[in-house]
């Protein structure tokens, strides 16, 4: 039993303390448990072969992740899009991390590149099927997180706008990942000509209302306002380089040109440094947060609400997602007793009525039986009152005739005695 | 789910790169402890212990703030639990810490059922998570973990051996919960006493297979810290709000007319080790253990109670969604047969009726019969006297016009004589 103080709310008291608790130290514990426990991060990169993904790539993470050796996607030609993983580990100041690159060869090579986003979707999918099946074991071990956390996606420098490719592949992964537009080989366009291409790009991510990763406000102003300034640079138009030069007695990572060398790390020739510190300095865990709280969640619920909602109408389906699909089968089962309960009364009640009414009939006969008997009985009681009665009237009738009929007799005879008499006297001659 | 579409590659295994230079991801634990700072802590301890050993004393001295409190009698009829949240700051640090103490622990007579209200406050709390867990549309990195990260078992300070509540209890929670026990209201016990208590409870909690919690060794950074600290379990402690003025500072203390006992001495008992261990040191620890062995431990029963396993009967295996599926029939059926079987019951109550009611019709029918059979035989009756009296109406008649004829006659003739003789 639990008993709580009487309140209305279960009230959460603010409590200043007196003095030295420690728990302040809690976030080092957490550090300490991170560093041990390492991490990992999936990165994707989707776009037309030549665009610089591999360069990008190994300038980002600043090692040879595609090699001579380890090519990458664009030297891997393949008739169909492929999808494709390496994994590798980098370790840098006790940190650990094992860094999963998902490149897709073959991307929007082809003539006809209808559905070519379709085995990347299904990629993404299947890491998210992983892991829900990993998650839902009755036996969890550790679950390794494979799932793609980001997707840089390279727009080709046209300078004009998105291709129409461009904008169906966002559209149909801007809910599975977190798409971070790049425009490629950025050392193509002059600064004005980037400025008019990014708005362009902008203008119709709005329009075809796509939804790109976006930072998330915190809540120190300072760091606002750089997201802010971060905000207004995308798409990030990056440059990146295998090779290091000198530039001015400094060794940098750059491309030499007869011109000059674009240099990777300068804010004023691209926003590749930008990228770099976002990407990898201050958002990885926020990418792999959004992917594990929004991406991943929306998966799941999906499949569940397919598997939990088989059959029934989806009209119904709103108020079920915010139970467990066991909790929901309780439910309907619960519904299902009432419905049963409904239904044994209206039988109930349909039967005591037909009960009722065939009962009033065998009443209603019955009641007209006796009516019936009981007036034949007056009936033959009447008759028989009447033929007593004639009988009475009928004997009496015939007790006074035969009464008379005795005194005639009586006068005949004494009618006869009397001329006996005369004639015997002579009288009567 | 077309995942042969996929070109799944045999992993190519993970190959270590060496970088050129500073990348800058060995901020990625910061990045993490810093979205933890921003979302703040929650933690969640459980004292048990009898009325009166000083719990609340105890949390408000280790969290050096006064918290509600409520003195207990010693009559409960059972024992009840009583939680209470609190936001907690230290620094930058935003701790909502809930506080549950058992209430009438240790009071009954019979204290055989005293374990159970706690067993089921744990366990209720991993079942709302679970529960939380299961939904289809969740939000588990916005719910407030309500599980029990540390129970703190309050021994008390008999100086002999633990109690035989004490080990019952302990053992149903060691599979449940991060046990710590402690010695309480330490200043009654002298050293040399308190040294054996220490080395008998040890030994009986081992002998009764009673797992308590064990600072982790496996981080070199605490690791030695905590193997020595492991060494003082269980902590003998003594709690205090109360100020004593000791050389030129207020200390925490407890003044006895022989001495003062300072909380945060070292010397006078071991507060300060719990301080550091339960706070400082272990507290993320605490909350791991709970999460990754004693819930994982309880959903899994949990699970196979409900019938879902990992395999099916032939060892391959089996998909949540294939378990959910079979689930999801097996419930269908189920429901179906239901509403079968009561239609068949009432189309046997149906049939029930109908066969009185013919029986029913078929007495009355019958009756009316009878006394159909009864009319016509008094009718029959009333017609043979009917008969008779028509009978004899007629033979009477006869008679009599029988009579008036010879009247008639014999008038005539007398007539004719009387005519004659008057001549």
């Amino acid at each position: 039993m639990i008993e709580r103080p009487d309140t209305a709310v279960p009230s959460i008291a603010q409590r200043n303390l007196e003095g030295y608790v420690g728990f302040a130290n809690l976030p080092n514990q957490v550090y300490r448990k991170s560093v041990k426990r390492g991490f990992e991060f999936t990165l994707m990169v989707v776009g037309e072969s030549g665009l610089g993904k591999s360069t990008l790539i190994n300038s980002l993470f600043l090692t040879d992740l595609y090699s001579k050796d380890y090519p990458g996607p664009s030297q891997r030609i393949k008739k169909t899009v492929q999808v494709e993983q390496s994994k590798v580990l980098i370790k840098e100041g006790g940190v650990q991390l094992t860094l999963t690159i998902v490149d897709t060869p073959g991307f929007g090579d082809a003539v006809d590149n209808s559905n070519c986003w379709q085995p990347v979707i299904n990629y993404i999918d299947s890491k998210f099927e992983d892991f829900l099946n990993a998650e839902s074991r009755v036996n969890r071990r550790s679950m390794p997180d494979n799932r793609v956390h980001c997707c840089l996606y390279f727009i080709a420098p046209s300078g004009h706008g998105l291709k129409p490719l461009d904008i169906e592949f966002m559209k149909r992964l801007h809910d599975k990942v977190n798409v971070i537009p790049l425009i490629a080989k950025a050392d193509t366009l002059t600064p004005e000509e980037c400025q008019l291409f990014k708005k362009q790009i902008m203008k119709e991510i709005q329009e075809h209302k796509i939804k790109i990763y976006e930072f998330p406000d915190t809540e120190d102003d300072e760091d606002n306002k750089l997201i802010r300034k971060i905000k207004e640079k995308m798409p990030l138009a990056v440059v990146g380089s295998n090779v290091v030069v000198e530039v001015n007695g400094k060794k940098v990572r750059g491309r030499q040109y007869p011109w000059g060398v674009a240099e990777v790390e300068n804010g004023e020739h691209c926003d590749f440094t930008v990228l770099r510190n976002m990407l990898i300095r201050t958002h990885m865990q926020d990418l792999k947060d959004v992917t594990n709280n929004v991406h991943y969640e929306n998966y799941r619920s999906k499949k569940l609400a397919a598997v939990t909602c088989n059959g029934v109408d989806t009209t119904k389906t709103k108020g079920q997602l915010t139970k467990s699909p066991l909790a929901q089968m309780e439910e309907e089962r619960r519904e299902h007793v009432m419905k049963m309960k409904k239904m044994e009364a209206e039988m109930e009640q349909v039967f005591e009525m037909k009960v009722k009414e065939k009962k009033q009939k065998l009443k209603d006969s019955e009641a007209e039986l006796e009516r019936r008997h009981e007036q034949m009985k007056r009936n033959l009681e009447a008759q028989y009152k009447e033929l007593e009665e004639k009988r009475r009237v009928f004997e009496d009738e015939k007790a006074n005739w035969e009464a008379q009929q005795r005194i005639l007799e009586q006068q005949k005879l004494d009618a006869s005695k009397t001329m006996e008499k005369n004639k015997k006297k002579g009288k009567i001659f | 789910m077309a995942s042969s579409d996929v070109a799944r590659q045999p992993d190519q295994g993970t190959r270590p790169l060496s970088l050129a230079g500073h990348v800058g991801f060995d901020s990625l634990p910061d990045q993490l402890v810093n979205k933890s700072i921003t979302q703040g802590f929650c933690f969640n301890i459980l004292c048990i212990g009898e009325t009166g050993i000083g719990k609340s004393t105890l949390m408000d001295t280790l969290f050096n703030t006064n918290f509600e409190n409520f003195e207990s009698s010693h009559f409960e009829p059972q024992v009840k639990l009583r939680a209470q949240t609190y936001d907690l700051q230290e620094s930058n640090v935003r701790l909502r810490l809930t506080v549950v103490n058992t209430v009438g622990f240790g009071d009954q007579m019979n204290k055989q059922e005293s374990y159970q209200p706690v067993v089921d406050y744990i366990d209720k709390q991993f079942e709302t998570y679970l529960q939380e867990e299961l939904k289809i549309k969740r939000s588990l990195h916005n719910y407030h973990d309500s599980r029990v990260h540390a129970c703190l078992y309050f021994i008390s300070p008999s100086g002999h051996s633990l109690k035989s509540l004490d080990l019952v209890t302990m053992k149903k929670l060691d599979s449940k919960v991060n046990i710590i026990p402690v010695i309480a209201k330490a200043d009654t016990i002298s050293k040399s006493e308190l040294h054996k208590f220490k080395i008998k409870i040890m030994s009986e909690l081992v002998s009764n297979g009673v797992q308590i919690y064990q600072f982790p060794l496996d981080d070199e950074t605490v690791a030695k810290v905590n193997t020595t600290m492991n060494g003082h379990l269980p902590f003998a402690v003594v709690g205090s709000t109360e100020e004593v003025c000791v050389g030129n500072k207020m200390v925490k203390a407890r003044q006895y007319p022989w001495g003062v006992v300072q909380v945060e001495n070292e010397q006078h008992c071991d507060f300060v080790k719990l301080r550091e261990m339960l706070i400082c040191v272990n507290m993320e620890d605490l909350r791991e253990q709970t999460h990754t062995r004693h819930y994982e431990l309880y959903r899994r029963c949990k699970l196979e109670e409900m019938g879902f396993k990992d395999t099916d009967p032939e060892c391959k295996p089996v998909s949540l969604q294939q378990t959910y599926e079979a689930k999801r029939q097996e419930f269908l059926a189920e429901l179906q047969k239901r509403e079968d079987e009561m239609r068949q019951v009432f189309v046997q109550r149906v049939k029930e009726k109908e066969a009185e009611l013919k029986e029913a019709e078929r007495e009355l029918q019958s009756r009316f019969e009878q006394l159909k059979r009864l009319h016509a035989d008094e009718k029959a009756t009333l017609e043979e006297k009917r008969r008779l009296l028509d009978e004899d109406l007629s033979s009477f008649s006869k008679r009599k016009t029988a009579a008036q004829l010879l009247q008639g006659q014999s008038l005539a003739v007398n007539g004719k004589k009387d005519k004659d003789r008057k001549k």
